[in-house]
């Protein structure tokens, strides 16, 4: 098993996000989590990549104990999230920005590599070099955070609704694009507001409820279970 | 009101104020950076100017440079001196840090606490240098103003010719040291990989860690960074003045805190704009009024400017600090 959270409770102050909640993500899988605004989605992947620390319950990569770890420890480690609402340094430019996501790294070959890796899989970005990330339209901030995300090279990507504020066309390229790093060999935990585009595209899923997993099971399994379909995909 | 006085004394009023502001601005990068990444005023930054201007004292006296020691002595004694004052104030700001903001951050206090533990630090300095120093070693330490071995003479290099404006040797090195200072740290925090995880952590402290940023490392080198500009203004200042005091750091702090806000708080390049700024309007208003009110003016100056723009002339942020 790559990454195993358990029993994980996570708490803002007094208010209580997260009541014991348990995840595991095996290697090459796409794993989504599900589920409504404030179901405490956003708070696992903190909690997951260390922003936060939890108040109680453990998590482990890659076989080792990292619940104590901040964020740019688990970094070097390989487990790498990519933020909600894209969290790119606006005043930076596009380079700089990838530079960053490679921040850690002294590899300056395969860093190249990674570099031609990212223009490959969006051209776009390639276009728009020296643009101070800022001043891009949302779905190339997007393309911009996952593709730093990569230049961390990561065992375990996690995307915190890469989806959002997006068109229908481009969630739907960002999808096609994530399904195409999982086949380059990164093992994918994604967050989703879109159920229906998550799920087809995820091996398994977990269903989110204010701040616990309701049901779990595979992609297909849950887009076919009755009260999936008509709380997340609208249809009765 | 003698504006004649500052029109037939223009030229010189100019260079005095560019020296005055290049040393403002050196003390101000220190609270610009630290403003920048922590959005925190260390208030202690004062005092680490004044350790800067001690130990400049402090190597003089123990290599027993003077005004007549040798062109060697001379310029051994003012690089040992530079070397040592950046060394101290880095050091000292480093101190502060660890001692009176670190627990705090690790408990999540309040912003408002950060701002009393550092007024503490600052009076706490200043008691060191007032009292306690005096207590074990006696003078030069205590309350009164102490004088700094003019060990650089000072020279007429050259004079501008028309306005017949004589330009000494201290003039240049205190302009000319105050400027490539600032354009070599300029380019590391623009250029250079831990730089550019200072920007990451100004514009956004927790994607940068999520970068692998390790923000514990990034706030203790803006302290070192701003120590060191401040041992750097330390030296230059001495140079110009040839004194110190126990509560040296008090205005100057003040004047380069004001020099930060008006160029732009958390920008770099607005601390090297305000300083200038600040230091040629008080010269300029000293030469038109007078020049007991000095202080006056630079506070009407900041009041005049935030009316018209609150976020400073330049008005940017570390993290955005890009031309």
């Amino acid at each position: 098993m790559l990454l195993e959270m358990k029993d994980a409770v996570l708490s803002y102050g007094k208010i209580e996000a997260l009541h014991g909640i348990s995840v595991e993500v095996n290697e090459g899988e796409v794993v989504s989590l599900i589920g409504a605004n404030g179901a405490g989605k956003t708070s696992t992947m903190r909690a997951l990549s260390g922003v936060r620390g939890l108040s109680a319950g453990s998590v482990v990569f890659n076989g080792e104990d990292v619940t104590k770890l901040r964020a740019d420890q688990r970094l070097r480690k390989g487990l790498v999230l990519c933020p909600e609402g894209r969290g790119i340094f606006p005043g930076m430019t596009v380079t700089e920005n990838l530079n960053m996501g490679a921040y850690t790294r002294k590899d300056k070959a395969a860093i190249d590599e990674d570099y031609d890796r990212v223009f490959g899989l969006f051209p776009r970005l390639l276009e728009r070099k020296r643009q101070v990330a800022g001043t891009m339209s949302g779905g190339e901030q997007q393309m911009l955070a996952i593709g730093r995300a990569l230049m961390s090279r990561p065992k375990l990507l996690m995307l915190d609704e890469p989806s959002m504020g997006l068109a229908p066309m481009l969630i739907q390229q960002i999808f096609d694009i994530i399904t195409e790093i999982s086949q380059q060999g990164t093992t994918i935990l994604v967050v989703e507001q879109n159920a229906k585009q998550a799920l087809s595209r995820s091996d398994r899923a977990y269903v989110l409820e204010t701040g616990s997993i309701v049901k779990t099971g595979t992609g297909a399994q849950l887009l076919d279970d009755p009260s999936v379909r008509e709380a997340y995909l609208g249809v009765a | 009101m003698d504006f004649d006085n500052l029109i037939n004394g223009l030229d010189r009023a100019t260079l005095d104020g560019i020296t005055r502001g290049s040393i403002y601005a050196l003390v101000a990068l220190g609270y610009t950076m630290v403003y920048g990444v922590m959005k925190l005023i260390n208030f202690a930054h004062s005092e680490v100017f004044m350790v800067g201007t001690w130990t400049v004292l402090g190597v003089y006296t123990v290599i027993g440079a003077t005004s007549s020691s040798g062109l060697g002595m001379v310029i051994g004694a003012t690089l040992l001196a530079l070397l040592a004052a950046m060394l101290a104030s880095a050091g000292t700001a480093l101190a502060v840090e660890r001692i009176a903001y670190r627990p705090l951050r690790k408990k999540g206090a309040p912003a408002l606490i950060f701002l009393i533990t550092g007024i503490g630090c600052s009076m706490v300095l200043v008691e060191v240098f007032g009292q306690v120093l005096r207590f074990f070693f006696g003078p030069p330490f205590g309350r009164v103003t102490v004088n700094i071995p003019a060990v650089l003479e000072t020279k007429t290099v050259f004079t501008i010719p028309g306005v017949d404006l004589a330009v000494s040797n201290t003039r240049i090195l205190i302009i000319v040291g105050a400027i490539v200072m600032m354009l070599a740290l300029d380019a590391f925090v623009n250029k250079s990989r831990l730089g550019r995880g200072v920007r990451a952590v100004a514009q956004d402290p927790d994607t940068a860690s999520l970068m692998g940023v390790n923000q514990e490392r990034v706030i203790m080198l803006v302290f070192v960074l701003g120590g060191a500009m401040a041992g750097v203004a330390a030296l230059l200042y001495t140079v110009q003045y040839d004194i110190t005091k126990f509560d040296i750091g008090f205005i100057i702090g003040l004047k380069a805190f004001t020099a930060a806000v008006l160029g732009g708080i958390g920008n770099l390049r607005g601390a090297l704009v305000g300083g200038l700024f600040l230091g040629i309007v008080e010269v300029y208003a000293s030469a038109i009024w007078d020049s007991s009110w000095t202080n006056v003016y630079a506070f009407v100056v900041l009041v005049v400017v935030l009316m018209f723009r609150p976020t400073g002339i330049l008005g940017e942020s570390l993290g955005k600090a890009r031309a």
